[in-house]
Protein backbone atom coordinates (compact mmCIF):
# COMPACT_ATOMS: atom_id res chain seq x y z
CA UNK A 1 0.00 0.00 0.00
CA UNK A 2 1.17 3.58 -0.82
CA UNK A 3 1.28 6.27 1.91
CA UNK A 4 2.63 9.33 0.29
CA UNK A 5 3.56 11.57 3.26
CA UNK A 6 6.22 14.62 3.66
CA UNK A 7 9.44 14.92 5.25
CA UNK A 8 10.88 18.16 6.89
CA UNK A 9 14.23 18.76 7.58
CA UNK A 10 14.44 21.04 10.14
CA UNK A 11 17.88 21.18 10.03
CA UNK A 12 17.55 22.99 6.32
CA UNK A 13 14.17 25.01 7.20
CA UNK A 14 15.04 29.05 7.35
CA UNK A 15 11.42 29.80 8.46
CA UNK A 16 10.79 31.57 5.31
CA UNK A 17 7.11 31.09 5.08
CA UNK A 18 7.45 30.32 0.86
CA UNK A 19 6.02 26.51 1.71
CA UNK A 20 2.91 28.36 3.59
CA UNK A 21 2.35 30.94 0.93
CA UNK A 22 2.80 28.69 -2.29
CA UNK A 23 0.36 26.29 -0.56
CA UNK A 24 -2.03 29.04 0.16
CA UNK A 25 -1.84 30.09 -3.47
CA UNK A 26 -2.26 26.87 -5.23
CA UNK A 27 -5.05 25.71 -2.54
CA UNK A 28 -6.67 28.76 -3.15
CA UNK A 29 -6.94 28.97 -6.25
CA UNK A 30 -8.44 25.18 -7.22
CA UNK A 31 -11.64 23.77 -8.48
CA UNK A 32 -12.20 23.24 -4.26
CA UNK A 33 -12.85 26.99 -3.63
CA UNK A 34 -10.79 29.46 -2.03
CA UNK A 35 -9.12 29.35 1.40
CA UNK A 36 -10.65 32.25 3.01
CA UNK A 37 -9.55 35.22 4.56
CA UNK A 38 -10.93 37.52 6.53
CA UNK A 39 -9.48 41.13 6.77
CA UNK A 40 -6.12 40.64 5.39
CA UNK A 41 -5.10 44.02 5.53
CA UNK A 42 -6.89 45.27 8.49
CA UNK A 43 -6.64 44.61 12.04
CA UNK A 44 -7.37 41.24 13.22
CA UNK A 45 -6.63 39.50 10.20
CA UNK A 46 -7.45 36.00 10.01
CA UNK A 47 -7.63 33.17 7.42
CA UNK A 48 -7.56 29.42 6.81
CA UNK A 49 -4.20 28.01 6.14
CA UNK A 50 -3.15 24.01 5.66
CA UNK A 51 0.37 24.82 6.38
CA UNK A 52 1.68 27.05 8.74
CA UNK A 53 5.91 28.23 9.98
CA UNK A 54 5.57 28.60 13.26
CA UNK A 55 9.22 29.23 15.81
CA UNK A 56 10.80 27.71 18.62
CA UNK A 57 13.07 29.03 20.74
CA UNK A 58 15.36 26.06 22.34
CA UNK A 59 17.91 27.05 25.57
CA UNK A 60 18.49 30.06 27.30
CA UNK A 61 20.52 33.12 25.97
CA UNK A 62 23.33 32.70 24.62
CA UNK A 63 22.65 28.93 24.37
CA UNK A 64 20.06 29.41 22.28
CA UNK A 65 18.78 28.01 19.04
CA UNK A 66 15.73 29.22 16.85
CA UNK A 67 13.64 25.87 15.43
CA UNK A 68 11.81 26.80 12.18
CA UNK A 69 8.85 24.34 12.31
CA UNK A 70 6.39 24.19 9.60
CA UNK A 71 3.55 22.42 10.70
CA UNK A 72 0.34 20.65 8.45
CA UNK A 73 -1.46 17.31 8.56
CA UNK A 74 0.22 14.69 9.18
CA UNK A 75 -1.58 12.26 7.27
CA UNK A 76 -1.41 9.38 9.89
CA UNK A 77 -1.88 6.14 9.46
CA UNK A 78 -4.26 5.97 12.23
CA UNK A 79 -6.34 9.37 11.27
CA UNK A 80 -8.07 10.07 14.70
CA UNK A 81 -10.67 12.36 13.05
CA UNK A 82 -11.50 9.94 10.19
CA UNK A 83 -13.62 7.79 12.85
CA UNK A 84 -15.46 10.47 14.76
CA UNK A 85 -16.84 11.79 11.24
CA UNK A 86 -20.77 11.71 12.07
CA UNK A 87 -21.08 11.70 8.01
CA UNK A 88 -18.10 10.02 6.43
CA UNK A 89 -17.03 13.61 5.04
CA UNK A 90 -13.33 12.93 6.71
CA UNK A 91 -11.38 9.86 5.20
CA UNK A 92 -8.26 8.59 3.83
CA UNK A 93 -7.97 7.65 0.58
CA UNK A 94 -6.95 3.84 0.31
CA UNK A 95 -4.62 4.25 -3.12
CA UNK A 96 -2.31 6.38 -0.95
CA UNK A 97 -3.22 7.06 2.27
CA UNK A 98 -3.73 10.94 2.09
CA UNK A 99 -6.47 11.98 4.52
CA UNK A 100 -9.18 14.11 2.83
CA UNK A 101 -12.39 16.40 3.54
CA UNK A 102 -15.81 15.98 0.99
CA UNK A 103 -16.23 19.84 1.10
CA UNK A 104 -20.01 18.81 -0.40
CA UNK A 105 -20.62 16.25 2.94
CA UNK A 106 -19.29 17.94 5.90
CA UNK A 107 -21.52 19.97 8.06
CA UNK A 108 -19.02 21.87 9.86
CA UNK A 109 -19.66 20.20 13.16
CA UNK A 110 -15.84 20.33 14.53
CA UNK A 111 -15.53 17.46 15.82
CA UNK A 112 -12.82 16.25 13.88
CA UNK A 113 -10.76 19.48 15.09
CA UNK A 114 -11.20 17.90 18.41
CA UNK A 115 -10.40 14.40 17.56
CA UNK A 116 -6.74 15.74 15.75
CA UNK A 117 -4.13 16.27 18.80
CA UNK A 118 -1.96 18.32 16.94
CA UNK A 119 -4.85 21.28 15.36
CA UNK A 120 -4.04 20.50 11.62
CA UNK A 121 -7.69 21.20 10.59
CA UNK A 122 -9.15 24.51 10.31
CA UNK A 123 -12.86 25.57 10.21
CA UNK A 124 -13.48 27.59 6.97
CA UNK A 125 -15.01 30.82 8.52
CA UNK A 126 -17.12 31.65 4.75
CA UNK A 127 -17.48 27.70 3.61
CA UNK A 128 -18.00 26.80 7.21
CA UNK A 129 -16.39 23.50 6.34
CA UNK A 130 -13.48 21.71 7.74
CA UNK A 131 -10.36 22.10 5.68
CA UNK A 132 -6.95 20.74 5.56
CA UNK A 133 -3.65 19.54 3.81
CA UNK A 134 -4.19 17.97 0.56
CA UNK A 135 -1.08 16.93 0.00
CA UNK A 136 -2.16 19.23 -2.61
CA UNK A 137 -3.87 15.91 -4.29
CA UNK A 138 -5.01 17.61 -7.67
CA UNK A 139 -1.18 18.16 -8.18
CA UNK A 140 -0.03 15.02 -6.93
CA UNK A 141 -2.47 13.17 -9.15
CA UNK A 142 -2.46 15.33 -12.10
CA UNK A 143 -1.34 12.97 -15.19
CA UNK A 144 -0.93 15.71 -17.45
CA UNK A 145 1.49 17.38 -15.22
CA UNK A 146 5.59 16.05 -16.05
CA UNK A 147 6.36 13.64 -13.43
CA UNK A 148 8.88 15.84 -11.68
CA UNK A 149 6.15 18.69 -10.80
CA UNK A 150 3.41 15.52 -9.47
CA UNK A 151 4.54 17.04 -6.09
CA UNK A 152 2.92 19.54 -3.77
CA UNK A 153 3.21 22.97 -4.30
CA UNK A 154 5.23 23.70 -0.68
CA UNK A 155 7.68 21.56 -1.72
CA UNK A 156 7.90 22.31 -5.24
CA UNK A 157 8.58 26.00 -3.51
CA UNK A 158 11.24 25.53 -0.92
CA UNK A 159 14.14 27.38 -1.30
CA UNK A 160 16.27 24.94 0.77
CA UNK A 161 14.64 21.41 -0.16
CA UNK A 162 13.46 21.09 3.19
CA UNK A 163 10.71 19.38 2.56
CA UNK A 164 10.89 15.87 0.62
CA UNK A 165 7.69 14.33 -1.01
CA UNK A 166 7.03 10.90 -1.58
CA UNK A 167 5.94 6.89 -0.13
CA UNK A 168 7.13 6.28 3.55
CA UNK A 169 5.75 2.74 2.51
CA UNK A 170 8.80 1.73 -0.24
CA UNK A 171 11.65 1.50 1.75
CA UNK A 172 13.60 2.71 -1.08
CA UNK A 173 11.97 5.91 -1.55
CA UNK A 174 13.54 9.33 -0.82
CA UNK A 175 11.30 9.88 2.14
CA UNK A 176 12.43 6.30 3.68
CA UNK A 177 15.95 6.40 3.03
CA UNK A 178 15.78 10.25 4.58
CA UNK A 179 13.70 8.57 7.94
CA UNK A 180 16.22 5.24 8.21
CA UNK A 181 19.35 7.61 7.32
CA UNK A 182 18.81 10.71 8.85
CA UNK A 183 16.69 9.96 12.02
CA UNK A 184 13.26 10.64 10.93
CA UNK A 185 10.87 11.57 13.56
CA UNK A 186 7.19 11.38 14.09
CA UNK A 187 5.06 14.10 16.14
CA UNK A 188 3.48 12.92 19.81
CA UNK A 189 4.22 9.47 19.60
CA UNK A 190 2.73 8.85 23.12
CA UNK A 191 -0.61 9.05 21.01
CA UNK A 192 -1.62 5.77 18.76
CA UNK A 193 -1.52 7.87 15.47
CA UNK A 194 1.20 6.63 13.45
CA UNK A 195 1.70 10.29 11.82
CA UNK A 196 3.19 10.08 7.81
CA UNK A 197 4.66 12.84 7.69
CA UNK A 198 8.39 12.65 9.65
CA UNK A 199 10.35 15.43 10.83
CA UNK A 200 14.31 15.11 9.98
CA UNK A 201 15.89 16.47 13.69
CA UNK A 202 18.75 19.60 13.32
CA UNK A 203 22.12 18.52 13.41
CA UNK A 204 24.95 20.39 14.65
CA UNK A 205 27.90 20.34 11.62
CA UNK A 206 31.15 20.26 14.00
CA UNK A 207 34.66 20.66 12.42
CA UNK A 208 37.12 18.61 13.98
CA UNK A 209 40.49 19.70 14.18
CA UNK A 210 43.96 17.57 14.85
CA UNK A 211 47.36 18.50 16.44
CA UNK A 212 48.54 17.33 13.27
CA UNK A 213 45.69 20.02 11.63
CA UNK A 214 47.16 22.82 13.67
CA UNK A 215 51.05 21.93 12.87
CA UNK A 216 49.75 21.52 9.08
CA UNK A 217 51.85 17.93 8.60
CA UNK A 218 50.19 17.65 5.36
CA UNK A 219 51.72 21.09 3.70
CA UNK A 220 54.52 20.45 1.85
CA UNK A 221 55.65 24.31 2.03
CA UNK A 222 56.35 23.24 5.35
CA UNK A 223 59.34 21.13 5.11
CA UNK A 224 60.77 23.93 2.63
CA UNK A 225 61.39 26.50 5.06
CA UNK A 226 64.91 24.79 5.42
CA UNK A 227 66.22 28.10 7.32
CA UNK A 228 67.70 27.42 10.79
CA UNK A 229 67.02 30.08 13.32
CA UNK A 230 68.79 30.09 16.12
CA UNK A 231 67.62 33.60 17.96
CA UNK A 232 69.15 36.01 15.43
CA UNK A 233 66.94 38.61 14.53
CA UNK A 234 64.34 37.43 11.57
CA UNK A 235 62.59 39.56 9.59
CA UNK A 236 59.43 38.92 11.26
CA UNK A 237 60.72 41.52 14.19
CA UNK A 238 61.19 44.34 12.11
CA UNK A 239 58.59 46.95 12.55
CA UNK A 240 57.76 48.45 9.29
CA UNK B 1 -11.67 24.39 24.96
CA UNK B 2 -14.28 27.42 23.76
CA UNK B 3 -17.20 27.02 25.51
CA UNK B 4 -19.96 26.98 22.99
CA UNK B 5 -23.52 28.37 23.78
CA UNK B 6 -25.16 26.25 21.37
CA UNK B 7 -22.92 22.92 22.52
CA UNK B 8 -23.88 24.18 26.77
CA UNK B 9 -27.66 24.88 25.51
CA UNK B 10 -27.59 21.15 23.48
CA UNK B 11 -26.38 18.96 26.46
CA UNK B 12 -28.59 20.40 29.16
CA UNK B 13 -32.07 20.59 27.74
CA UNK B 14 -31.32 17.03 25.95
CA UNK B 15 -30.15 15.65 29.56
CA UNK B 16 -33.09 17.76 31.23
CA UNK B 17 -35.66 16.11 28.52
CA UNK B 18 -34.56 12.74 28.59
CA UNK B 19 -34.44 12.83 32.76
CA UNK B 20 -37.86 14.09 32.71
CA UNK B 21 -39.06 11.24 29.66
CA UNK B 22 -37.37 8.88 32.49
CA UNK B 23 -39.44 10.42 35.92
CA UNK B 24 -42.73 9.90 33.76
CA UNK B 25 -41.96 6.50 32.60
CA UNK B 26 -40.59 6.08 36.29
CA UNK B 27 -44.22 7.12 37.81
CA UNK B 28 -45.93 5.08 35.65
CA UNK B 29 -44.07 2.28 36.43
CA UNK B 30 -44.84 2.84 40.19
CA UNK B 31 -48.70 3.23 39.70
CA UNK B 32 -48.93 0.73 37.57
CA UNK B 33 -47.58 -1.96 40.52
CA UNK B 34 -49.46 0.67 42.72
CA UNK B 35 -46.78 1.90 45.04
CA UNK B 36 -48.11 5.89 44.27
CA UNK B 37 -51.01 7.33 43.53
CA UNK B 38 -52.25 7.05 39.61
CA UNK B 39 -52.09 9.55 37.47
CA UNK B 40 -54.70 10.65 35.05
CA UNK B 41 -53.66 10.94 31.07
CA UNK B 42 -53.22 14.63 30.59
CA UNK B 43 -50.21 14.15 32.81
CA UNK B 44 -48.63 11.82 30.84
CA UNK B 45 -49.50 14.13 27.84
CA UNK B 46 -48.37 16.92 29.53
CA UNK B 47 -45.15 15.56 30.50
CA UNK B 48 -44.57 14.37 26.76
CA UNK B 49 -44.86 17.97 25.83
CA UNK B 50 -42.51 18.98 28.16
CA UNK B 51 -39.96 16.53 27.01
CA UNK B 52 -40.63 17.42 23.19
CA UNK B 53 -40.27 20.68 23.70
CA UNK B 54 -36.82 20.45 25.64
CA UNK B 55 -35.59 17.70 22.93
CA UNK B 56 -36.45 20.00 19.93
CA UNK B 57 -34.67 23.39 21.94
CA UNK B 58 -32.07 21.30 21.83
CA UNK B 59 -31.86 19.70 18.21
CA UNK B 60 -32.34 23.43 17.88
CA UNK B 61 -29.32 24.89 19.87
CA UNK B 62 -27.05 22.06 17.90
CA UNK B 63 -27.95 23.49 14.79
CA UNK B 64 -26.04 26.84 15.45
CA UNK B 65 -23.10 24.67 16.27
CA UNK B 66 -23.15 23.68 12.73
CA UNK B 67 -21.24 25.07 10.20
CA UNK B 68 -24.10 23.67 7.14
CA UNK B 69 -26.90 22.59 9.24
CA UNK B 70 -28.63 21.95 6.23
CA UNK B 71 -26.63 19.39 5.98
CA UNK B 72 -27.34 17.85 9.35
CA UNK B 73 -29.29 14.45 8.29
CA UNK B 74 -25.67 13.40 6.74
CA UNK B 75 -25.05 12.64 10.16
CA UNK B 76 -26.09 10.19 10.57
CA UNK B 77 -24.11 8.12 8.21
CA UNK B 78 -21.44 6.83 10.17
CA UNK B 79 -22.96 5.36 13.30
CA UNK B 80 -20.69 2.40 13.33
CA UNK B 81 -17.75 4.47 13.91
CA UNK B 82 -19.15 8.38 15.73
CA UNK B 83 -20.39 8.43 19.04
CA UNK B 84 -22.00 11.73 17.56
CA UNK B 85 -23.71 10.26 14.23
CA UNK B 86 -25.05 7.97 17.31
CA UNK B 87 -26.18 10.53 19.15
CA UNK B 88 -28.25 11.96 15.88
CA UNK B 89 -29.84 8.65 15.51
CA UNK B 90 -30.81 8.65 18.82
CA UNK B 91 -32.33 11.59 19.81
CA UNK B 92 -35.03 11.64 16.24
CA UNK B 93 -36.04 8.11 17.44
CA UNK B 94 -36.23 9.32 20.68
CA UNK B 95 -38.49 12.06 19.83
CA UNK B 96 -41.06 10.02 18.12
CA UNK B 97 -41.18 7.31 20.80
CA UNK B 98 -42.04 10.56 22.89
CA UNK B 99 -44.66 11.42 20.58
CA UNK B 100 -46.34 8.01 20.70
CA UNK B 101 -45.82 7.63 24.23
CA UNK B 102 -47.68 11.11 24.73
CA UNK B 103 -50.33 10.43 22.11
CA UNK B 104 -51.50 6.50 23.50
CA UNK B 105 -51.82 8.19 26.79
CA UNK B 106 -53.64 11.15 24.94
CA UNK B 107 -56.34 8.51 23.10
CA UNK B 108 -56.74 6.49 26.02
CA UNK B 109 -55.26 3.64 24.30
CA UNK B 110 -54.02 2.25 28.01
CA UNK B 111 -55.64 -1.11 28.68
CA UNK B 112 -53.45 -3.84 29.59
CA UNK B 113 -52.34 -5.84 26.58
CA UNK B 114 -51.25 -8.38 29.21
CA UNK B 115 -50.91 -9.33 32.42
CA UNK B 116 -47.41 -9.82 33.79
CA UNK B 117 -46.66 -11.80 37.40
CA UNK B 118 -49.20 -12.76 39.12
CA UNK B 119 -51.76 -9.68 38.50
CA UNK B 120 -49.16 -7.87 39.77
CA UNK B 121 -48.11 -5.51 36.62
CA UNK B 122 -50.40 -4.53 34.00
CA UNK B 123 -49.00 -4.00 30.83
CA UNK B 124 -50.22 -1.56 28.09
CA UNK B 125 -49.48 -0.19 24.87
CA UNK B 126 -47.48 3.40 26.81
CA UNK B 127 -45.71 1.33 29.49
CA UNK B 128 -44.07 -0.91 26.21
CA UNK B 129 -43.32 2.39 24.68
CA UNK B 130 -42.08 4.08 27.76
CA UNK B 131 -39.69 1.52 28.48
CA UNK B 132 -38.50 1.61 24.82
CA UNK B 133 -38.14 5.10 25.22
CA UNK B 134 -36.16 4.71 28.71
CA UNK B 135 -33.31 2.67 27.26
CA UNK B 136 -33.43 5.05 24.18
CA UNK B 137 -33.16 7.91 26.88
CA UNK B 138 -30.53 6.15 28.60
CA UNK B 139 -28.41 5.36 24.98
CA UNK B 140 -28.86 9.08 24.41
CA UNK B 141 -27.05 9.95 27.74
CA UNK B 142 -24.52 7.23 26.85
CA UNK B 143 -23.88 8.58 23.07
CA UNK B 144 -24.12 12.32 24.21
CA UNK B 145 -21.05 11.81 26.94
CA UNK B 146 -19.46 9.92 24.61
CA UNK B 147 -18.93 12.48 22.41
CA UNK B 148 -16.52 13.89 24.67
CA UNK B 149 -15.60 10.74 26.65
CA UNK B 150 -14.25 9.24 23.77
CA UNK B 151 -11.90 12.20 22.54
CA UNK B 152 -8.80 10.39 23.83
CA UNK B 153 -6.67 13.74 23.73
CA UNK B 154 -8.29 16.02 25.70
CA UNK B 155 -7.29 14.04 29.07
CA UNK B 156 -10.25 16.13 31.38
CA UNK B 157 -13.24 14.11 29.23
CA UNK B 158 -11.41 10.69 28.26
CA UNK B 159 -12.91 9.00 31.89
CA UNK B 160 -15.88 7.33 32.59
CA UNK B 161 -16.97 10.02 34.66
CA UNK B 162 -17.61 11.93 31.83
CA UNK B 163 -20.50 9.91 30.91
CA UNK B 164 -21.56 9.47 35.03
CA UNK B 165 -21.86 13.12 35.01
CA UNK B 166 -24.22 13.78 32.20
CA UNK B 167 -26.58 10.60 33.18
CA UNK B 168 -26.62 11.85 36.55
CA UNK B 169 -26.80 15.59 36.40
CA UNK B 170 -29.34 15.41 33.21
CA UNK B 171 -31.54 12.52 35.64
CA UNK B 172 -31.41 15.28 38.62
CA UNK B 173 -32.66 17.56 36.49
CA UNK B 174 -35.23 15.89 34.76
CA UNK B 175 -36.87 14.88 37.86
CA UNK B 176 -36.34 17.78 39.35
CA UNK B 177 -38.34 19.04 36.58
CA UNK B 178 -40.76 16.35 37.19
CA UNK B 179 -41.33 17.94 40.24
CA UNK B 180 -41.02 20.99 39.75
CA UNK B 181 -44.21 19.97 37.14
CA UNK B 182 -46.09 18.27 39.53
CA UNK B 183 -46.20 21.17 41.53
CA UNK B 184 -47.35 23.48 39.28
CA UNK B 185 -50.13 21.01 38.91
CA UNK B 186 -50.51 20.46 42.51
CA UNK B 187 -50.42 16.65 42.70
CA UNK B 188 -49.24 14.79 44.96
CA UNK B 189 -45.86 12.99 43.08
CA UNK B 190 -43.76 16.06 44.07
CA UNK B 191 -42.41 14.31 47.20
CA UNK B 192 -41.53 11.06 44.76
CA UNK B 193 -39.81 12.88 42.27
CA UNK B 194 -38.59 15.49 44.55
CA UNK B 195 -37.19 12.33 46.34
CA UNK B 196 -35.41 10.54 43.60
CA UNK B 197 -34.28 14.11 42.18
CA UNK B 198 -32.24 14.84 45.35
CA UNK B 199 -30.45 11.25 45.29
CA UNK B 200 -30.27 11.79 41.34
CA UNK B 201 -28.17 15.34 42.08
CA UNK B 202 -26.18 13.74 45.43
CA UNK B 203 -24.94 10.85 42.93
CA UNK B 204 -23.94 13.68 40.51
CA UNK B 205 -22.47 15.98 43.16
CA UNK B 206 -20.32 12.70 43.93
CA UNK B 207 -19.31 12.27 39.91
CA UNK B 208 -18.77 15.51 39.12
CA UNK B 209 -16.71 16.19 42.45
CA UNK B 210 -14.81 13.44 41.25
CA UNK B 211 -14.08 15.03 37.81
CA UNK B 212 -13.16 18.13 39.25
CA UNK B 213 -10.69 16.55 41.36
CA UNK B 214 -9.61 13.98 39.02
CA UNK B 215 -8.68 17.36 36.84
CA UNK B 216 -6.93 18.96 39.16
CA UNK B 217 -4.74 16.34 39.30
CA UNK B 218 -4.45 15.32 35.23
CA UNK B 219 -0.24 14.95 34.06
CA UNK B 220 -0.22 15.94 30.51
CA UNK B 221 0.41 13.47 27.90
CA UNK B 222 1.83 15.11 25.37
CA UNK B 223 4.10 18.21 25.87
CA UNK B 224 6.29 20.46 23.68
CA UNK B 225 9.55 18.30 23.44
CA UNK B 226 7.24 15.58 21.85
CA UNK B 227 4.98 18.54 20.08
CA UNK B 228 7.88 19.44 17.73
CA UNK B 229 10.39 16.29 18.67
CA UNK B 230 13.06 19.10 20.18
CA UNK B 231 14.76 17.27 23.46
CA UNK B 232 15.51 20.47 25.92
CA UNK B 233 13.45 21.53 28.85
CA UNK B 234 13.48 24.75 27.72
CA UNK B 235 11.60 25.43 24.43
CA UNK B 236 9.78 28.65 24.02
CA UNK B 237 7.21 29.66 21.35
CA UNK B 238 8.28 32.89 19.39
CA UNK B 239 5.87 32.91 16.81
CA UNK B 240 2.61 30.65 15.55
CA UNK B 241 2.53 31.28 12.28
CA UNK B 242 0.51 34.56 12.37
CA UNK B 243 -0.36 37.98 14.30
CA UNK B 244 -4.38 37.87 14.00
CA UNK B 245 -6.08 34.89 15.27
CA UNK B 246 -6.52 31.76 13.57
CA UNK B 247 -9.49 28.70 14.10
CA UNK B 248 -6.84 27.04 16.61
CA UNK B 249 -7.01 30.22 18.61
CA UNK B 250 -10.78 30.47 18.70
CA UNK B 251 -11.96 27.28 18.92
CA UNK B 252 -9.80 25.42 21.63
CA UNK B 253 -9.05 28.33 23.99
CA UNK B 254 -11.62 29.74 26.55
CA UNK B 255 -10.27 33.37 26.76
CA UNK B 256 -11.24 33.80 29.94
CA UNK B 257 -9.14 34.83 33.06
CA UNK B 258 -9.18 32.32 36.06
CA UNK B 259 -11.04 34.33 37.69
CA UNK B 260 -13.90 33.93 35.65
CA UNK B 261 -13.27 29.96 35.56
CA UNK B 262 -13.67 29.75 39.41
CA UNK B 263 -16.74 31.94 39.48
CA UNK B 264 -18.48 29.55 37.16
CA UNK B 265 -17.11 26.38 39.54
CA UNK B 266 -18.14 27.96 42.82
CA UNK B 267 -21.86 29.14 41.09
CA UNK B 268 -22.52 25.49 39.69
CA UNK B 269 -21.44 24.11 42.95
CA UNK B 270 -23.27 26.01 44.53
CA UNK B 271 -26.92 26.24 41.85
CA UNK B 272 -26.72 22.52 40.86
CA UNK B 273 -26.37 20.79 44.42
CA UNK B 274 -27.15 22.61 47.97
CA UNK B 275 -29.45 24.84 46.79
CA UNK B 276 -32.21 22.74 44.47
CA UNK B 277 -32.06 20.20 47.64
CA UNK B 278 -32.84 22.62 50.44
CA UNK B 279 -35.64 23.87 48.34
CA UNK B 280 -37.15 20.67 47.97
CA UNK B 281 -36.52 19.49 51.56
CA UNK B 282 -38.49 23.19 52.50
CA UNK B 283 -41.36 22.55 49.83
CA UNK B 284 -41.64 18.94 51.47
CA UNK B 285 -41.78 20.57 54.49
CA UNK B 286 -44.08 23.72 53.96
CA UNK B 287 -46.01 21.88 50.66
CA UNK B 288 -44.76 24.88 48.73
CA UNK B 289 -45.66 24.56 45.14
CA UNK B 290 -43.97 27.36 43.58
CA UNK B 291 -40.37 26.23 45.09
CA UNK B 292 -39.57 23.19 43.37
CA UNK B 293 -40.28 25.21 40.18
CA UNK B 294 -37.66 27.54 41.22
CA UNK B 295 -35.33 24.72 42.25
CA UNK B 296 -35.53 23.19 39.06
CA UNK B 297 -34.63 26.55 37.37
CA UNK B 298 -31.82 27.94 40.01
CA UNK B 299 -30.43 24.16 38.57
CA UNK B 300 -30.78 24.50 35.18
CA UNK B 301 -28.99 27.92 35.48
CA UNK B 302 -26.19 26.10 37.30
CA UNK B 303 -25.84 23.32 35.12
CA UNK B 304 -25.44 25.82 32.28
CA UNK B 305 -22.57 26.95 34.52
CA UNK B 306 -21.15 23.63 34.81
CA UNK B 307 -21.29 22.55 31.00
CA UNK B 308 -19.40 26.13 30.76
CA UNK B 309 -16.90 24.67 33.16
CA UNK B 310 -16.82 21.32 31.29
CA UNK B 311 -15.72 22.80 28.37
CA UNK B 312 -13.24 25.50 29.87
CA UNK B 313 -11.79 23.28 32.01
CA UNK B 314 -11.00 20.92 28.81
CA UNK B 315 -6.99 21.26 27.44
CA UNK B 316 -6.19 20.31 24.32
CA UNK B 317 -3.18 19.21 23.13
CA UNK B 318 -2.73 21.55 20.07
CA UNK B 319 -2.26 24.16 22.48
CA UNK B 320 1.09 23.39 22.69
CA UNK B 321 1.41 24.80 19.37
CA UNK B 322 -0.19 28.30 20.10
CA UNK B 323 1.52 29.41 22.97
CA UNK B 324 2.63 32.81 21.43
CA UNK B 325 1.23 35.41 19.22
CA UNK B 326 4.29 37.51 18.09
Amino acid sequence: MTQLALVIDLNVCVGCHACVTSCKQWNTSGWAGPLVDENPYDAHPTGTFFNRVQMFEVGTFPNTELVHFPKSCLHCEEPPCVPVCPTGASYKREDNGVVLVDYDKCIGCKYCSWACPYGMRELDMQQQVMKKCTLCIDRITDPSLPEDRRKPACVLACPTSARLFGDVHDPDSEVSIAIRERGGYPLMPEWATKPSNHYLPRRKTRMHITEDDLRRADNPLRHEDITVYTGEETLDDVTW
Amino acid sequence: MHPAFSVILLTTLLGAGQGVFLALVTGQVYASIKLIEAQDASFYVGGSVITIILLISGLIASFFHLGRPERAWRAAAKWRTSWLSREVIILPALMILVAFYGLVHWLGWTNPLFIAGADALPIDASLVLGVIGAVLAFALFVSTAMIYANVEFIAEWHSPLTVANFTFLGLGSGFMLAAAYSAALGNHLVTFYGTWAVIFTVIGLVSRGASLLRNRHIKPKSNLQSAIGVRHRLITQRAQGFTGGSFNTREFFHHAPPAVLQRMRTSFLILVFPVPILLIAIAYVSQSATLPIIAFLLQYTGLIAERWLFFADAQHPQNLYYQSVA
